[in-house]
């Protein structure tokens, strides 16, 4: 379970996290919906400790993610994958395996999932954005974790490829991970969000399913519906 | 493995592959292999290399240092999302280039100067000061680089920035100095002087080389000014002291700026 307490951060003059409180469970898959520069990925990396908080704090199943071991918890697949250009994606990953001193238990699985395998001795820097997004999503997920965040995960996949990791995600969820993504595709929220929470500005508007969405609007497209919710916050 | 061990292996191991490296050690190795066989003179050529070493190293310590910071960047983002510590992954970068770096000067000046021996008398300190020397500045450039690195994510800027630097140090501040000196010639400053060559990490760096050596009058006011007043051995110490100095208070201010970062 992640717990999210008060977060709040300031970039400069800019409030970009207003004192979040969330809790997120396990088997459960959240998505953060919101404008353009609403704190989303903020957020997401806020709970990575990526960006760190002015004020509050975010634990893990009662660890506080300031802690770096709290880490081996969370699989992150960043909105835009940079990688050392010098490496294949093999040395990629066996450099990561080699830093946090365990193997990968599903490596293989996910690199033939992903159709990596072909790929496996190409320089980074040859690769198309979608390969590069591939890599970050087994990055992701070959060491289990429990918590996964996933930034906007299929923009940039062909719909096989897009498919494929909704597919992963799924299962991710049925084996009770707990799950939070970003997306701006109405029909990846409606195909794998339990529930939404929707930042506007830095704080939670609304947060609720998609039903709850729809009622709350008088829209029955969900798009439409969250489209009100913007208007009718701003 | 350690951590920080892992992320410097690495690092050498890419640094190798871009080959500036390999590059950076061959003019090392060939200037001061050319300047022993064609002059025959172990002390004449420690002088040679020594106003090398206080010209090239900063300028190649501070701009590598520096484009290799921007160039991991992302890497290190990457790191950071991994269960390790900010404090492990700054260091593993820093020394992933500071050492390499200081390595490739080593093997560079050193190796010219061992082979020499063999068939030649040398004075032995007067070579290993040189060698300190410029481990000592590729140190101090380096972490000068992580931190002006951290300070300034616009890559241009930083490089502006470190260029100012390298001018400061190695050009500006003789002139500077040179003027301070005429301006109060009427005046006692030599322990003044001993204090301001504190402040430039390429001063001291050739003051402790020319302790070692009879020509330090002619090498520079300061290093007269140190002999004089402080002799070779509290000289030594005293510039050595500084130069550790000169390494750490950037390498803390870097890593207290990275520990703070949000990436």
């Amino acid at each position: 379970m992640v717990i999210v307490e008060r977060v709040k951060k300031r970039f400069g003059k800019l409030e970009v996290l207003k004192g979040i409180q969330a809790t997120f469970d396990a088997g459960k898959i959240t998505a953060i919906v919101g404008p353009n520069a609403s704190g989303k990925t903020t957020l997401m990396k806020s709970i990575l400790g990526l960006v760190l908080p002015d004020g509050g704090q975010v634990t893990i199943d009662g660890h506080n993610v300031k802690d770096a071991q709290t880490r081996n918890m969370i699989g992150y697949m960043p909105q835009k994958a940079q990688f050392p250009d010098n490496l294949c994606i093999q040395e990629l990953l066996r450099w990561i395996e080699d830093l946090r001193g365990q193997k990968s238990p599903t490596l293989n699985t996910l690199s033939t999932h992903f159709e990596l395998n072909p790929h496996l001795q190409k320089p980074l820097r040859t690769l198309s954005g979608g390969t590069r997004q591939k890599v970050s999503a087994v990055l992701a997920l070959m060491f289990n974790p429990k918590v996964l965040l996933f930034d906007e995960p299929t923009a940039g996949l062909d719909p096989l490829s897009s498919s494929r990791l909704k597919d992963t995600i799924l299962e991710q969820k049925a084996q009770g991970k707990t799950i939070l993504l970003t997306s701006h595709v109405m029909s990846e929220l409606e195909e794998l969000a339990d529930e939404v929470l929707f930042l506007l500005d830095g704080s939670i508007i609304f947060r609720g399913t998609l039903e709850e969405i729809r009622e709350q609007s008088g829209e029955v497209k969900l798009e439409r519906a969250i489209a009100k919710l913007m208007q009718v916050s701003v | 493995m350690n951590t920080t061990l892992k992320v410097i292996r690495y690092s050498f191991f890419d640094l190798l592959r871009s080959r500036w490296l390999i590059i950076y050690t061959l003019f090392f190795l060939s200037i001061t292999g050319g300047l022993l066989y064609f002059g025959e003179d172990a002390n004449q050529a420690v002088l040679s290399v020594l106003n090398l070493v206080l010209l090239v190293i900063p300028l190649v310590s501070l701009v590598l240092g520096l484009s290799y910071y921007y160039y991991t960047r992302d890497f290190v983002e990457l790191m950071l999302t991994q269960p390790l510590s900010r404090r492990n992954v700054f260091l593993g970068q820093y020394l992933g280039i500071a050492l390499p770096l200081a390595g490739a000067f080593i093997l560079g000046t050193g190796i010219p100067f061992l082979i020499f021996s063999f068939r030649n008398q040398v004075d032995i300190t007067v070579i290993l000061s040189l060698i300190v020397a410029g481990t000592m500045i590729s140190l101090v450039c380096s972490s000068l680089a992580f931190w002006i690195g951290l300070a300034n994510e616009e890559r241009v800027r930083g490089l502006g920035i470190a260029l100012g630097v390298w001018l400061a140090l190695t050009v500006v501040y003789d002139g500077l100095l040179l003027l301070f000196i005429i301006l109060m010639q009427q005046y006692p400053i030599d322990q003044t002087l001993i204090g301001l060559s504190m402040l430039n990490p390429i001063d001291l760096s050739r003051i402790l080389v020319l302790l070692q050596l009879d020509t330090a009058a002619l090498m520079g006011y300061t290093g007269a000014v140190f002999r004089k007043f402080l002799g070779s051995g509290l000289g030594l110490v005293m510039s050595g002291v500084a130069l550790v100095v000169w390494v750490l208070v950037p390498l803390a201010l870097a890593q207290k700026t990275f520990l703070r970062k949000d990436f």
